[in-house]
């Protein structure tokens, strides 16, 4: 059984893969999107905001520079959304289904298929660096390599958040609900578009609401990780939180437990 | 031939023999305040084609989702190969084929391409995996269409592609739920022959879920749920007596003859 836990793992990011391959126009949306708040908001608020010197910049940055580890954040947290959703649909159809009857034990299996995702969005946000670079924005070239193990955790912590949202609230199966409720709020409520010294001149408690924010560290984690350095606290609330939401996931996939009790018919 | 809670669903109980396929024990489940499952007990015998007949919202999908661990059952006890679901659920898994409802298969992808993720989930890869595929594609008679994506085939062929993928890792026990839902009627007799062929070929147990009591053989065993309740079990033609299995039901139930029609 052993070495078949390998071949599953690998099945199910080959699958990944494939899809991935056989959807390119999702691929250039999820790159179209960050590239619009790159190459227009960013430009147009450059002159009207003023960064002072915030680690891990050791110079005055421009907004571009600035924003660009948000929108890495950004895209991780569309495709995170969107890859739980689409679990969300695969329940309706058999795909959900088939992949539970799999022998091996459902936290491996929604793991495997929670890594296997993010690894395919971590694609997607090199695609985006490789044309910010392009663009003026450039980080240190040893920042590419250490930015990878950032991007994977932070992937991962808003995979499993996506899935946790859509196997505890039925009425968000719909992209829109999501965006509204989770999405908006966790982008714009975090340090991807300011610095938090910032939003304190604005309001201490929105202040307060970055600050606790997930998505706030899971950016700052590739900030600092963009340029070479580590985020100790970021590093722990990423940590914290993926376990959290990933150990509330595999309770509501439970068959005793959580998402399938005491709801009549299951799937179907 | 009514029993009130069928123990066996054959007279002779094998003895000192391999366990049944399936068996199914005083298994009760409730949603909230609805009961969508009372008592029920009946077995699968190795090799056998067990018919699992009922009405819809009789409680197959209940019980099939109970079979598979989708959700864990309150109260019984089920064993898939003498497994026990809930104890050893992945040593149950492991011997144990499903074909649901809803198409598990991903359309964009080529048939071979979902077949190697089916085996995967099953721990079998590399050379194994292209062996067995090659194997059950030509066993539900796939074999040239490997290579197309699983929306260009048929409904039928997409059916019996289901099939293939329930079987990639040998199960004991082949569950189907209404296989031949949404097929044409030619389609249908050619799952349904497949089926019945694999039993023979294969040696798989199969417990076939379905509302058309036309799908049901004479000679066929079958299980017929009611509200949540085993009603009768046995040998069809038994069970029909001088009348058809569907006027038997009928009168059992006092249903109308349209509960039976859709």
């Amino acid at each position: 059984m052993r070495a078949g836990w390998s071949i599953a793992f690998a099945g199910i990011t080959r699958r990944e893969a494939l899809r991935f391959a056989n959807q390119r126009e999702r691929f250039l949306a999820a790159l179209v999107r960050p590239l619009v708040w790159l190459f227009i908001f960013a430009a147009g608020f450059r002159s009207v905001l003023g960064l002072s010197i915030t680690p891990p910049y050791q110079t005055y940055v421009l907004y571009e520079v600035y924003v660009t580890p948000g929108l890495c954040g950004m895209i991780l947290l569309f495709s995170g959304m969107q890859s739980s959703l689409s679990m969300v649909y695969d329940r309706e159809t058999g795909a959900m289904r088939t992949l539970l009857v799999s022998p091996y034990p459902r936290w491996f299996l929604l793991g495997s298929k929670l890594v296997a995702s993010v690894l395919v969005s971590v694609l997607q946000v090199y695609a985006f660096l490789v044309i910010a670079w392009f663009w003026g924005v450039e980080a240190p070239l040893v920042g590419y390599v250490t930015v990878l193990p950032a991007l994977i955790l932070a992937g991962i912590m808003l995979g499993s958040l996506g899935l946790l949202i859509s196997s505890a609230i039925r009425q968000l199966e719909n992209f829109a609900g999501v965006m509204n409720f989770v999405i908006f709020p966790m982008f714009f409520a975090s340090t991807a578009l300011y610095p938090l010294w910032r939003m304190r001149d604005s309001s201490i408690l929105l202040h307060d609401i970055c600050a606790y924010n997930p998505f706030t560290h899971a950016v700052e984690l590739i900030r600092f990780a963009l340029y070479g350095q580590f985020n100790p606290l970021a590093f722990a609330v990423v940590t914290g939180c993926t376990l959290v939401f990933f150990g509330a996931t595999i309770f509501m996939y439970d068959p005793a437990k959580g998402l399938w009790r005491g709801r009549r018919g299951g799937a179907q | 031939m009514t029993e009130e809670r069928g123990g066996a669903s054959t007279g002779s109980e094998p003895v000192g023999m391999r366990p049944p396929a399936l068996a199914v024990e005083k298994v009760s489940h409730r949603f909230g305040r609805f009961q969508a499952l009372r008592d029920v007990s009946f077995t699968v015998e190795r090799g056998a084609f067990a018919a699992l007949l009922g009405v819809n919202g009789a409680g197959k999908t209940t019980l099939f989702s109970l079979i598979t661990r989708l959700y864990d059952s309150t109260s019984g006890r089920i064993e898939v190969a003498g497994f026990d679901a809930r104890r050893q659920p992945g040593e149950a898994l492991a011997r144990l084929g499903v074909v649901f409802q809803s198409k598990a298969l991903d359309g964009d992808l080529t048939l071979r391409q979902n077949l190697g993720y089916h085996a995967a989930l099953h721990g079998i890869g590399g050379r194994a995996a292209r062996v067995r595929i090659a194997e059950v594609l030509a066993l539900v008679g796939l074999a040239e269409r490997g290579g197309l994506k699983v929306n260009a085939l048929s409904g039928g062929q997409q059916r019996r592609a289901e099939i293939a993928r329930a079987l990639l890792h040998r199960p004991e026990l082949l569950l189907l739920d209404e296989a031949t839902a949404g097929l044409d009627l030619r389609s249908r007799a050619e799952v349904q022959a497949l089926v019945r062929r694999l039993i023979a070929e294969e040696g798989v147990s199969t417990l076939w879920a379905t509302h058309v009591f036309d799908e049901v053989d004479p000679a066929d065993e079958v299980v017929i749920l009611h509200r949540g309740a085993v009603i009768a079990v046995g040998v069809a033609a038994e069970i029909a007596g001088s009348g058809t299995l569907a006027e038997r039901f009928l009168a059992m139930t006092g249903e109308t003859a349209e509960a039976i029609a859709g």
